[in-house]
């Protein structure tokens, strides 16, 4: 005691203090706090994962979404979003977010898909909201590309081009191009209006609607999709074809009359 | 390529002067006078000319490219002939193509490339290419000729009877006179003036706003916080010879929004639960402006870039726009469907000069 007491001055006395203090109300505070049980007597995996998710969720979106996913300053309320958007945006790997911007962008995945459906399961416990499709919603084989093309054209061609390619909003937002996209998320995107884009809900646009426009993109914006004209400059109409024709067309008859006339045919050169 | 003769003495002292020439051009270069003609340079020759051999070449080079323009065009026809319409081929910069569109444009840029370029190789090589002067021609006619002519001209007029038969000639002239009024009854249908029409949309008090993508009413449960929904007015049918013409004008987008981010008063006013009513029309020249971004409640026209505040009466924030984007009231009736209370108040669309 001697010893302690003698060396109570030392610099680092403090630092120990300040250490036994937090030591000893952080195990005050767990050996008092009242234990979480809230779910624990039921056993089914729905509240299992809802546990899981909730783990998932403090770790990774608290900080902005807060801790009870009733946002904060920094992110969005995400109670009634619903698994649908939760999928969509930690699917895509928009979520978690990167950096603040104008939009916040698609990048790699972080999440397993295993995880993703714990999130998704924990946030639609918080209140109800659209629900993560099932394939058979989606699934574009079953859609009709006609309708897709005629709905597509009516409610999304003006931000997102009318083949999917995407385009310009205002203040450097933009609307992504549709193309490579899982049929999974463009489904869920209308059905929730991630960011900035409105929401095409069930009530206005039903499912077998939005089956229709996956079935169009899928006929006319994938690697695999059939081009009768060939080259399609972008999809962006006839005056960037016109353009093209202009510029390159044009120039190239240009190009070659002048490539004509510059070489003489004498036989001595000048 | 008519070089002014690069083997010219470079000696000469006046340098603005056109230069003296040898044996072709001394004859025309007058010594004092700066303005005369240099008259032709020397022929120059091609080794085509020249050399039998170079020009046997040129034949052959000239006698294969049409023949390569011969086997574009069998090309064309057999693969006209040989790819059903319905089949796809990968091109690498182009993606999957159809194989007959394809080798079609291909075979036939063959075929007439090689008969364009085989022609001028065959010009610039093996067609004469010797510089030969020629007088234009009088612009007139001779003496005799004309006095022929109007000789014909006299006795057709005296024969016709055209200064004699006074009653021929002047129903004549009745008839070719009115002919011209039947253009005025085919291009009628770019007049009268609009009149009112411009003022007027298909909207009236009562009409259910009806979905486009379901063709039913639209309920206002139906249309969460957040959404973006089209509506065009009961009764438009799709099948109507009219249809384009009340829809360019009646065009509606139907967003809610929270009643307490309403800034404007009578936006508030004419909604309904913050369903709000706005012409799709731009006011600025009528680009269908539906770019909405439910966040900041903008929408974008995409034409020119204005943009309107839907959460203060459609107010324009940016761009050419001259006025805001009109509103539509709306209610529910009786059956809880969204209707009409009246047509647009202000015209929709662009200005017009007596829009006031």
């Amino acid at each position: 005691m001697k010893k302690l007491s003698a060396r109570r001055r030392h610099p680092l006395a403090a630092l120990v203090v300040l250490l036994f203090a937090l030591a000893a109300i952080g195990g005050l505070y767990s050996a008092l706090a009242p234990a979480p049980k809230a779910q624990a007597d039921d056993s089914s995996s729905q509240s299992l994962e809802i546990t899981e998710g909730r783990k998932l969720f403090s770790v990774g979106c608290a900080s902005c979404h807060g801790a009870h996913g009733q946002g904060s300053s920094d992110g969005p309320s995400l109670v009634g979003v619903g698994s649908a958007a939760v999928d969509f945006q930690v699917g895509t790997g928009r979520m978690p977010a990167q950096q603040p911007g104008p939009q916040i962008q698609k990048k790699k995945t972080q999440y397993t898909q295993k995880d993703i459906d714990q999130l998704a399961a924990f946030i639609a416990s918080l209140g109800p909201g659209p629900v993560t499709p099932t394939p058979d919603q989606y699934d574009p084989a079953g859609g009709d590309v006609a309708k897709g093309g005629e709905l597509f054209r009516t409610n999304c061609s003006q931000c997102h081009n009318f083949v999917g390619k995407g385009g310009a909003l205002t203040d450097g937002k933009y609307a992504p191009t549709l193309k490579g996209v899982d049929p999974k998320h463009i489904y869920e995107a209308m059905q929730t209006g991630p960011q900035n884009m409105p929401s095409f809900p069930d009530t206005t646009m039903p499912s077998k609607n939005k089956a229709d426009i996956i079935a169009y993109l899928q006929a006319v914006d994938t690697a695999k999709s059939k081009n009768p004209g060939g080259f399609t400059l972008g999809s962006l109409g006839p005056v960037p074809e016109g353009l093209f024709a202009y510029i390159f067309g044009l120039g190239a008859l240009i190009a070659v009359a002048a490539w004509i006339a510059a070489r003489t045919t004498k036989a001595k050169k000048s | 390529m008519s070089e002014t003769g690069p083997h010219n003495d470079m000696a000469e002292p006046e340098e603005h002067l056109p230069a003296t020439r040898g044996a072709h051009g001394a004859e025309a270069a007058v010594p004092g006078d700066p303005f005369a003609d240099p008259g032709h340079p020397e022929h120059e020759f091609r080794r085509q000319d020249i050399d039998e051999k170079a020009a046997t070449h040129s034949e052959r080079v000239v006698a294969g490219l049409f023949t390569l323009s011969m086997l574009g065009t069998l090309a064309f026809i057999t693969s006209f002939v040989i790819f059903p319409v319905d089949k796809y081929i990968y091109v690498f910069p182009l993606g999957h193509v159809s194989a007959l569109n394809f080798s079609l444009g291909l075979s036939l840029a063959v075929a007439l490339i090689g008969i364009g370029a085989g022609a001028v190789h065959w010009a610039r090589t093996l067609m004469s290419d010797e510089e030969m002067p020629d007088e234009r021609h009088q612009a007139s006619a001779d003496d005799e000729l004309r006095a022929n002519i109007e000789a014909q001209w006299q006795q057709g007029v005296k024969e016709s009877g055209f200064g004699r038969r006074k009653l021929v000639r002047t129903t004549m002239l009745g008839a070719l006179t009115l002919v011209p009024l039947s253009a005025v009854v085919i291009l009628r249908d770019l007049g009268p003036l609009p009149e009112e029409k411009l003022r007027h949309t298909a909207w009236a008090k009562g009409k259910a706003l009806i979905n486009p993508n379901t063709n039913k009413p639209l309920r206002p449960e139906d249309i969460p916080v957040g959404s973006l929904t089209f509506a065009q007015p009961e009764g438009l049918n799709e099948q109507d010879e009219d249809f384009q013409t009340q829809i360019a004008k009646a065009a509606l987008m139907v967003v809610r929004l929270k009643p307490e981010d309403i800034k404007d008063k009578k936006e508030l006013d004419w909604s309904h639960q913050g369903i709000v009513a706005f012409s799709k029309i731009c006011t600025h020249v009528g680009c269908p402006v539906s770019l909405y971004e439910q966040q900041t409640h903008h929408v974008l026209c995409p034409c020119h870039q204005s943009t309107f505040d839907l959460s203060d009466g459609a107010r324009v924030i940016f761009g050419p726009a001259g006025h805001r984007l009109p509103q539509l009231r709306i209610s529910v009736n009786g059956e809880g469907n969204l209707v009409a209370m009246s047509d647009f108040e202000v015209p929709v669309g662009p200005a017009f000069w007596e829009r006031g």
